[in-house]
């Protein structure tokens, strides 16, 4: 295996189908022989990843570049933007509304999680124009 | 313990899953917010939650969790059921509350599982 590349594209207004994206690359990342903790690892934080855009940023898109040695992901909306990126980081801080919360989602454990779970985690986001994500999950021997 | 032997405790009912009861769980996470079961499930196999929408059976999925309990007799509908069929993750309801259904299969062994 060389690189396998992904490409998805998150709906923003169907929060029934957030995790489709995560869903599949779980399983490709299954079929490819990965090890049980490096699919764990990707699809949570892929998946935290999903929920917000569809929470916060009324979709996006997501690329996922496969390779032996790493997996790394972009994920990349037009959303507001992230005002307080530091506070965003710390575990509870939330700013989803009460409708999302009532979901299952918006404790304020999205960015925290997607940290815990991954080996790099790099956020570009200006207010107003949109965030992108590039997480790296590395496969140790 | 196997999901029958909860399906006994937790007089529950199987919504689907029927042919993987014999399947043994040893740790269970409980919860309603699907990003504290991202946040500290472990090796967790078995999820009990209140919350009803095709995220909890998505989170299980991502966690690799082989069996989600509804407690309070929340039941999920159809579209669910179907996703979890699709995803081969069993699905129990109890009428139990939250705190019942976890304690009575703590005393019966089932543990937490490792949260850093």
């Amino acid at each position: 295996m060389s690189t396998l590349s992904l490409h998805y594209t998150v709906s923003g207004d169907d929060f029934t189908r957030a995790g489709e994206a995560s869903g599949d690359v779980k399983k490709q990342l299954k079929a490819l022989g990965f090890p049980a903790d490096v699919i764990r690892n990707v699809v949570i934080a892929l998946y935290e990843g999903e929920i917000n855009m569809v929470i916060h940023a009324n979709g996006g898109q997501i690329d996922v570049n496969i390779s032996p040695e790493r997996i790394h992901m972009v994920l990349k909306d037009s959303g507001p933007g992230i005002e307080d990126i530091e506070r965003a980081m710390q575990k509870g801080y939330s700013t989803a509304p009460e409708n999302i919360r009532a979901l299952g989602f918006g404790a304020g454990m999205g960015l925290p999680n997607i940290k815990k779970y991954t080996d790099e985690m790099h956020i570009d986001s200006t207010v107003g124009v949109g965030t992108t994500l590039a997480l790296t999950v590395l496969v140790k021997a | 313990m196997t999901i029958r032997e909860i399906t006994n405790v937790l007089n529950a009912e199987v919504l689907t899953g029927e042919d993987k009861l014999d399947a043994e769980v040893f740790t269970a996470f409980g919860s309603d917010m699907m990003s504290d079961v991202l946040a500290c499930a472990n090796e967790q196999t078995l999820l009990l939650s209140g919350l009803l929408n095709p995220q909890v059976v998505r989170t299980a999925e991502m966690l690799d969790m082989q069996c989600i309990i509804f407690v309070r007799g929340k039941r999920p509908d159809a579209e669910i059921i179907a996703l979890a069929k699709e995803k081969g993750i069993i699905l129990l309801t109890t009428e139990l509350t939250m705190f019942l259904s976890c304690g009575k299969l703590y005393e019966q062994g089932l543990r937490g599982g490792a949260v850093d």
